[in-house]
């Protein structure tokens, strides 16, 4: 065997070995996006229109400042942040929750945090005393300002940006 | 986004999960990845031949065609059975066990008659034995995933796994030497020609226990507790438990002469504790405990001898090998020569001399591939053990059921923390334990547990990653919540 032939596949076994390890990344890599968005297509809320805002939003939102983070700012949990990605949040007493808060007027599951086109909507998951924002009970998802309170019993959650 | 936008959850399901699960099960990624696998072991054993024999035999492609077929087979089984499994962890799996069974392969060809060399049966020597072992092991796991089809149905045999694991560990503490004694180790049942390590099954069946355990008493163990220096201490009583497994490791320390199988178990139990309360102060007095009890041995074995003489040997080989060489500091002064010699790039598969190595086919294993390819393969290989326990993090994570999160948290960390003990040994970073390689070393023992492992944690990630069956309650395939969670009452505010 030529002295080239070996060493090309000695160093190409090498590099091959470390695309293999990088291309197991790229597969756990996607599965996490690939769960944020297929989460977000299955939750996407009704009232959102899937013909009307779909242009315009993007527009919209680019406008104003982007929310990157989560606070909460009264409860238990008071200066906890969450910082924002692509994903849903969830929130309420189940231990699977994004934020778990332990409030005794909060639902095991009470309301969640949906991203769609670059703008937060809040939707109450049928808690039992319901989510607010600001002062209105929030019924169907509604899109949430940055800095208005969402009131979940004693707990107060803000978008910052 | 627009056809597929489905109706958001009516306010009514709270019970139901919010469709957060990813609904694709990704078995052609698996499959994709697996054959990169197959392509890379099948490139190593050629360029082991090209390198040590000088040409490449027409059939160098045989064994790893064995190979893929059998896993081939597991992936038909999981995507039969368990479609939504995590698609990374049978691939990496998978390129570990063919490099293993390469590098023995490239063993038996050096310790091979020249003459003889380019004949080598397929199931010939350590290296054709051990790919029969590995074809055994990964049916033993299909089977394991055919007949268990919820990783919760462990938990109703959990009492007999703790016993059978108990059992299994003592049998070669008080089996006379000569049936339980290999290298100076008792850690072997050996009948006729035929050994195994009853220790790596123990492990898995001593871990169902413990999740299954600490399921039922975490509330009492994170609960009840006294507060010191900002940290929650467990009231006395509640240390029962972790103390009987203290003395049980030790026994085995003692009594078995192997220090790495009495840190695993020790790990093990302390780990799913913590996984199961949460309660940084388990991890510090486990640390404690060992490091207390592994001093003692070395005081002990200094001064009292006996039992404790093998341990205070291991550490004094570990403090200064260079001390005896030629000696008792041999095994290892090689093991760090051959490391060393690799270098960055190693000497290219086939190229490095593991015939110089004492017990390159199991205990040092990595450090004879190392010496083929370098630090910079070692590190890849480490990588890949690194991604296996994060994926099983990750099952844990993400599986519903206390019981699932433990078992598959466990079994994740015991995998890492084995890579750790041995790897670490050889790199004489603590002391040496005959603990084998997973994936990578000789054993049929340590392949079949180690698979039996793998088997466990794809159920698992499978239950984790399913998504909820849409408008159908009543089935929850993958374990919903605790009961009591959704059943807790919640205050009403009256305006």
């Amino acid at each position: 065997m030529p002295e080239l032939v070996i060493t090309v596949a000695r160093f190409g076994f090498l590099i091959l070995l470390w695309i293999f390890v990088f291309t197991v990344v790229g597969v756990i890599r996607r599965d996490l996006f690939a769960g944020a968005r297929s989460g977000r297509l299955v939750a996407a809320p009704r009232a959102v229109g899937a013909s009307t805002g779909q242009a315009a939003k993007p527009a919209k939102v680019k406008r104003g400042r982007a929310a990157h983070q989560l606070m909460v700012t009264a409860g238990q949990l008071a200066g906890t942040r969450i910082t924002l990605g692509e994903s849903q949040i969830t929130i309420g007493r189940a231990e699977d929750s994004t934020l778990v808060i332990t409030d005794d007027y909060a639902s095991a599951r009470h309301a969640r945090l949906v991203p769609r086109d670059g703008q937060w909507f809040v939707e109450d998951l049928g808690s039992t005393n319901g989510t607010y924002l600001d002062r209105a009970k929030v019924t169907g998802p509604t899109p949430v300002p940055l800095g208005v309170p969402i009131r979940i019993g004693r707990t107060s959650l803000e978008l910052r940006p | 986004m627009t056809a597929a936008a489905v109706p958001a959850t009516s306010p009514a399901s709270t019970g139901e999960q919010p469709g957060v699960r990813l609904a694709r099960s990704r078995r052609n990624a698996e499959l994709s990845l697996l054959l990169l696998a197959m392509v890379l072991v099948a490139a190593y054993s050629a360029t082991v031949e090209a390198t040590a024999l000088d040409t490449v035999t027409p059939d160098f492609w045989i064994p790893t065609a064995a190979l893929g077929l059998v896993f081939l087979g597991l992936h038909l089984v999981i995507r039969w059975l368990a479609p939504f499994a995590d698609p990374a962890l049978l691939p990496a799996v998978a390129l570990l066990n063919g490099i293993g069974v390469g590098f023995l392969r490239r063993y038996d060809l050096a310790q091979a008659a020249p003459a003889d060399r380019e004949h080598l049966a397929i199931f010939a020597g350590t290296g054709g034995r051990q790919l029969a072992w590995t074809l055994a092991a990964v049916m033993l796991a299909a089977g394991l995933l055919v007949i268990m089809r919820d990783h919760r149905s462990l938990s109703r045999y959990a009492y007999t796994l703790g016993l059978a694991g108990i059992v299994l560990v003592m049998i070669p503490a008080v089996l006379p030497a000569r049936f339980s004694e290999i290298n100076n180790a008792k850690l072997w049942i050996r009948i006729g020609g035929f050994s195994i390590q009853p220790g790596e099954f123990a492990k898995l069946a001593l871990l169902t226990f413990f999740a299954y355990y600490l399921v039922r008493k975490r509330e009492v163990l994170s609960l009840a507790s006294r507060r010191v220096l900002g940290i929650d201490f467990p009231r006395g009583r509640d240390l029962g438990p972790v103390l009987v497994v203290w003395i049980i490791s030790l026994l085995v320390l003692v009594f078995e002469k192997d220090l790495g199988t009495s840190l695993l178990y020790f790990g093990m139990f302390v780990v799913t504790l913590y996984i199961a309360t949460e309660r940084v102060s388990w991890l510090l007095i486990g640390l404690i405990l060992f490091f207390g009890g592994a001093y003692l041995a070395y005081v002990l074995g200094s001064t009292v001898g006996g039992p404790f003489a093998n341990f205070y040997l291991r550490a004094e080989i570990w403090l200064d090998p260079f001390g005896d060489p030629y000696d008792k500091g041999y095994q290892l002064v090689q093991g760090l020569l051959t490391l060393g010699t690799g270098g960055l790039f190693g000497a290219g598969p086939g190229g490095g001399q593991p015939t110089l190595l004492p017990e390159v086919q199991t205990d040092f294993i990595f450090a004879g591939i190392g010496e083929e390819i370098g630090l910079f393969g070692l590190s890849a290989l480490l990588v890949v053990y690194l991604l296996i326990v994060e994926r099983g993090l990750r099952a844990a994570l993400a599986v519903r059921d206390s019981f699932g999160k433990l078992l598959a948290g466990g079994l994740a960390f015991t995998l890492g923390l084995q890579v750790f003990v041995i790897v670490g040994g050889i790199s004489k970073l603590i002391p040496l334990t005959g603990q084998t390689t997973p994936f990578l070393s000789a054993g049929g023992s340590s392949l079949m547990a180690n698979w039996l492992l793998i088997a466990v944690l794809l159920r698992v990630s499978d239950g984790a990653r399913r998504p909820v069956t849409p408008g159908g309650p009543a089935v929850r395939p993958s374990g919903g919540p605790p009961e009591q969670l959704h059943g807790a009452p919640t205050e009403v505010i009256r305006p």
